[in-house]
């Protein structure tokens, strides 16, 4: 299927007094449109406008920018800003401003705005916007990475099918693997731990998908890998190479979530065995990992708790065990982060980002998902189509019942809406709509009517009435190949007379 | 899925983060709330045949159709979220491959009919009782890899006297329940890995470590049952708590595996031996039922010497039992295994089987493909006492059953059941329900008799071995039969869990509930080669009119010439030239 996306990203460019170049073409304001075309495969191809404003402070943003930090003018900002998602505001400040740290030129905050050092002429400010705005909301890897499904193999880097597929939800399942029950009771506050540092992130990214959260420990459950011993250490080691290997086992008891189709992902807190602890993983050089965690993508991510041993061997067992749910917590959420692709990439080293705080995620990276999300879906939806359509041209006599044809078309319509709006840089309705899309068009693909085993296929029919079809072919290639001969003895026949 | 896991780990990445280590927060001592006891019951049986029930009991102080937990540790997540997203009350759930046989084996603990059966009554919040049921099933039959799926309108039947709450319910508004039995069902391995997944310590440890499938299918009757209920917190009953309960009979013919000996092991019965309990168990016990017989004592001998000796009224009897605590750590003292013997001190002549008060028989009779009767007989060999009995029959669709022709016949007298239900069939939608309140008379047999007609069905209609019949599921009888000994009120809470699931009303009579025999009906079947053969047949004979007319018209004619002939005159010729008869 062919697609031409565009999309439209509003960013206003604001001066503050002192830092307007001299070289501007028109007198501010102007409007400005800058264009960017990223090539996805031969046929999908994504436009983007940059629809630029530029404008001169208003007394009230000056003021917010006398703040004495970046961060506290990040944050006075906010309140001046109209908070429609997919928008950019992008503060000009002087060259000398004392604003930005010495040597930084670039501050992105926590919401949709940032601010930018001018100096070096219009051009240098232009490169530097559009780097910015790329940070900001999309580049034209992570276009790529959402449209994986048509990029060609070989073309992507190894992180960009890392995150998850876009789905209207998802089931985060976090799981204490305790393989050895009878030497360690282990226990967790899941329940304090997910209300104190799991949902934060996930109301932010409620407007993403739906998210449900459940815990479970499972005993006896082993990782499919011995460890190696390690001497020196005096310690078990788990290698890179051998990784792969851990999961399959371990999933086999996870079980599956059998009251919803949304995705699962499963973040393992695995407590060794004691005759196997402690357990460290190595990296691909060898080197212990800091965090002692791994990630699978699209799948989750998996963490070795090491239980201290207790000074006294005698110790009655079972060993009491307490888990630090803030340690834990930290890397799966770093996790979650990286599985949803919101990793934070190689920037150059004179832009500085805001961490995000409690939250978890800035505004602009819930954008970055946004877009990336409305993208795939649109994606999503034209090859679901495109395959429905397929096997409804393979088989003729398919019925295609009216509720069927209703959700095509209303997947249809909602899909050319999220064009629409993402053209015109509605990054909220576009991506309701892409979700709708998707929605109407699952629910077509997957209707059991249209299952094309319960359609006979032609050749089959053939092979019944084989009986009818070769008795009564016999006689005609018998007179066939008759006339055949009948016509080459005449037409020796000439010669021969000769 | 499974793609989706090749991917996963294919593309399997090192993450390096850089944790910072937080401050160790110290949080001991949390009051657990949830507990699993676990048991085995093994109890000879009259015919000499060995009985082993385990029960594995996992209880949880939680509000789960609320849908506010979702952090779960015994209880098993799977159930757990199916509970709470569909609105379940109860759910009981049995897999069963044989049949129990009542009359030799005496009444068994829990029974089960042969095949699939799954009986729920939804939480009165539920508005779409039917839509949950199908969505209900058809989960269920992923969990257990059983054909659960294939329960639909045509065998599912809401009954009104037969299955009350086993737990708490206020109020038994009988649309919120449904009842399904599939008797076609095969019950094998693969229903029974995911039923032990279920459990906390798997089959790695603890009782469970007996249940291994190749032992467990080589027997008479294996019946594996899931039940949750919700129960009182405590005997006050503010509060509920909810009760998975997690059943396994199986019986095992010893008599013929042991050359004719009577006496058993757990190692000839399952190949392994007891270790340890499960270490998250609060009760770990295995009971012998060792139960004197016709006032005989000291017949039979079990060893190692058991720990206590219990004493209980089990369904109207007086039994003993042989208990073994498996966390007392006494018992792995002497031995690292507890291999649990029975011997018998001396042959002992099974002539003399104690008949159960209430067993009953079912069979279809009638000769021809187009009716048939279906005959119940119901014995109650109490001597004395009366007691009523509900019957509930659920037959298919394409047995059409004629009400008018129904009789129930006592001491060769009519016996006017005083309460009737009967929902009758419709075609491809839905079975008959005939439930029954009989009185049945002390020491008598009661005959049921119904007559039925055989529907045809629609070619796709038939199952993919129509020949071998069509199966019409047990008929359920649930009774409160009168003990012949008082019972004492126990606590439930600490009696074995094998008297705990059905509750009791007093002393005097105790619940029962059998099924009897799945029948096998045979249907009109046609040929289904038919079709074909009819293609077949006339294709050929078509073509092969097509094939000489075609002839006729395009041969041409002419004169042909003598020659000299074919192979076999040149052939014939030379033979009579050595004869020296002039050739042809």
């Amino acid at each position: 299927a062919s697609a031409q996306l565009q999309l439209a990203v509003p960013v206003a460019v604001v001066f503050a007094p002192g830092s307007v170049p001299g070289d501007l073409p028109k007198p501010l304001p102007f409007r400005d449109v800058q264009e960017m075309e990223i090539s996805v495969n031969l046929r999908t191809s994504v436009t983007s406008h940059y629809e630029m404003i530029y404008r001169r402070t208003t007394a009230r943003e000056e003021a917010a920018l006398d703040a004495a930090t970046a961060r506290e003018a990040d944050a006075a900002l906010h309140l001046l800003q109209d908070a429609s998602l997919g928008s950019l505001t992008m503060y000009v400040v002087p060259e000398t401003s004392s604003l930005l740290p010495q040597g930084i030129s670039v501050y992105v905050g926590k919401h949709r705005s940032a601010l930018v050092r001018a100096g070096g002429g219009l051009a240098a400010l232009h490169t530097r916007l559009r780097q910015l705005t790329q940070v900001m909301s999309f580049s034209a890897s992570s276009v790529s990475a959402a449209l994986s499904d048509r990029v060609p193999d070989g073309h992507l880097g190894p992180g960009a099918r890392r995150h998850l597929k876009s789905s209207l939800g998802y089931e985060i399942t976090f799981s204490l693997l305790n393989p050895d029950p009878k030497s360690h009771a282990v226990d967790w506050d899941i329940e304090d731990a997910v209300n104190r540092y799991v949902q934060p992130v996930l109301d932010k990214l409620s407007l993403v998908a739906n998210f449900s959260v459940d815990s479970q420990i499972l005993y006896y459950a082993v990782l499919g890998v011995t460890p190696r011993f390690d001497k020196e250490s005096s310690s078990f080691l788990l290698s890179a190479h051998s990784l792969p290997h851990v999961i399959n086992p371990v999933e086999a008891r996870l079980g599956s979530s059998a009251a919803s189709l949304y995705p699962v992902l499963n973040f393992l807190l695995y407590v060794p065995e004691r005759s196997h602890s402690p357990l460290y993983i190595q990296d691909k050089d060898g080197a212990p990992v800091s965090t002692n965690a791994f990630h699978s993508p699209r799948w989750g991510g998996i963490m070795v708790y090491n239980v201290e041993v207790p000074a006294s061997p005698q110790a009655s067992l079972p060993l009491h065990v307490d888990v630090d749910m803030e340690r834990v917590m930290e890397v799966f959420l770093a996790q979650l982060r990286l599985l949803f692709g919101l990793s934070r990439e190689e920037l150059p080293p004179e832009f500085l980002l805001e961490s995000p705080g409690n939250e978890g995620l800035a505004d602009w990276e819930l954008d970055r998902l946004l877009w990336a999300h409305t993208v795939e879906n649109i994606a999503t939806v034209s090859t679901t189509l495109t395959s429905l359509a397929q096997l409804l041209d393979k088989i003729g006599n398919i019925v295609i019942k009216d509720d069927v044809a209703s959700e095509v078309y209303r997947a249809v319509a909602s899909a050319q809406r999220a064009l629409a709006e993402l053209a015109m840089g509605h990054l909220h309705s576009a991506f309701q709509a892409s979700k709708e899309a998707v929605t109407s068009s699952e629910r077509a693909f997957f209707d059991p009517s249209l299952l094309h085993l319960l359609y006979f296929p032609d050749d089959q029919k053939f092979a019944i009435y084989i009986p009818l079809f070769l008795p009564m072919a016999v006689p005609i290639l018998l007179s066939l190949a008759k006339i055949v001969r009948e016509a080459r003895q005449r037409k020796k026949e000439p010669t021969k007379m000769d | 899925r499974g793609s989706g896991m090749q991917a996963a780990v294919g593309l399997l990445l090192l993450l390096l983060l850089a944790a910072a280590v937080g401050p160790v927060r110290a949080d001991a001592g949390r009051a657990r709330r949830d507990a699993l006891r676990e048991e085995l019951l093994l109890s000879p049986l009259p015919a000499g045949d060995v009985a082993a029930t385990f029960q594995f009991r996992t209880r949880w102080d939680a509000d789960l159709p609320r849908g506010a937990v979702s952090h779960y540790r015994l209880f098993p997540k799977a159930l757990g979220r199916l509970v709470a997203a569909l609105g379940v009350r109860e759910l009981h759930l049995a897999l069963t491959q044989g049949f129990w046989r009542t009359q030799a084996w005496g009444q068994p603990p829990l029974q089960a009919p042969a095949g699939a059966e799954l009986w729920v009554w939804f939480q009165p919040t539920v508005t779409d009782v039917d839509k949950a049921w199908k969505e209900l099933s058809n989960i269920l039959s992923g969990i257990f890899c059983a054909s659960l799926n294939f329960i639909d309108s045509t065998n599912t039947v809401t009954p009104t006297a037969s299955f009350k709450p086993l737990g708490l319910a206020n109020g038994t508004d009988h649309h919120l329940l449904r009842y399904a039995v599939l008797p076609r069902e095969v019950v094998c391995t693969e229903n029974l890995t995911p039923w032990k997944k279920l459990l906390p310590c798997g089959s790695k440890a603890g009782l469970a470590v007996l249940l291994k499938a190749e032992r467990l299918f080589h027997s008479s009757y294996h019946s594996q049952a899931v039940h949750i209920r919700p129960v009182c917190r405590d005997a006050s009953c503010l509060a509920v708590s909810w009760e998975l309960r997690q059943t396994l009979t199986v019986v095992f013919d010893s008599f013929s595996s042991g050359q004719g000996k009577k006496d058993w092991s757990l190692f000839k019965m399952f190949s392994r031996t007891l270790t340890d309990a499960c270490p998250l168990a609060t009760q770990s016990k295995v009971y012998v039922d060792i139960s004197p017989k016709n006032k005989e004592k000291e017949l039979l001998e079990v060893t190692p010497v058991p720990s206590s000796l219990h004493e209980a009224v089990v369904q109207g009897e007086k039994r003993t039992y042989a208990v073994y605590d498996l966390l007392s750590p006494s018992l792995f003292n002497t031995s690292r295994s507890l291999n649990v013997q029975l011997k018998w001190k001396r042959p002992q002549d099974s002539s003399e089987l104690p008949i159960p008060v209430l067993h009953a028989q079912r069979y279809v009779s009638g000769y021809g493909l187009q009716t048939g009767e279906i005959s119940t007989l119901i014995h109650n060999t109490h001597p004395y006492r009366a007691f009523p009995v509900v019957l509930l029959e659920t037959v298919p669709w394409y047995l059409r059953l004629y009400v008018h022709t129904l009789t129930i016949i006592t001491k060769g007298k009519e016996n006017k059941p005083s309460y009737i239900h009967y929902q009758p069939a419709q075609d491809r939608t839905r079975p008959h329900l005939l439930e029954m309140l009989i009185q049945l008379p002390a020491n008598s047999v009661t005959k049921i008799t119904i007559q039925f007609e055989r529907a045809l069905l629609k070619w796709t209609e038939y199952t993919p071995d129509p020949n071998h019949g069509f199966y019409v599921s047990s008929s359920v009888l649930s009774a409160l039969v009168p003990s012949i000994i008082t019972m004492k009120d126990t606590d439930m809470e600490q009696s074995p869990l094998f008297t705990s699931l059905f509750p009791s009303s007093d002393g005097s009579s105790y619940f029962v509930r059998l099924y009897t025999e799945p029948l096998l009906v045979n249907l009109p079947t046609p040929d289904f080669s038919m079709p074909y053969n009819v293609i077949c047949l006339t294709c050929t004979v078509v073509a092969v009119c097509y094939g000489s007319f075609y002839n006729l018209l395009t041969r041409t004619f002419h004169v042909e010439e003598p020659s000299r002939g074919g192979l076999a005159k040149r052939l014939a010729n030379i033979i009579r030239k050595f004869r020296g008869v002039p050739p042809l």
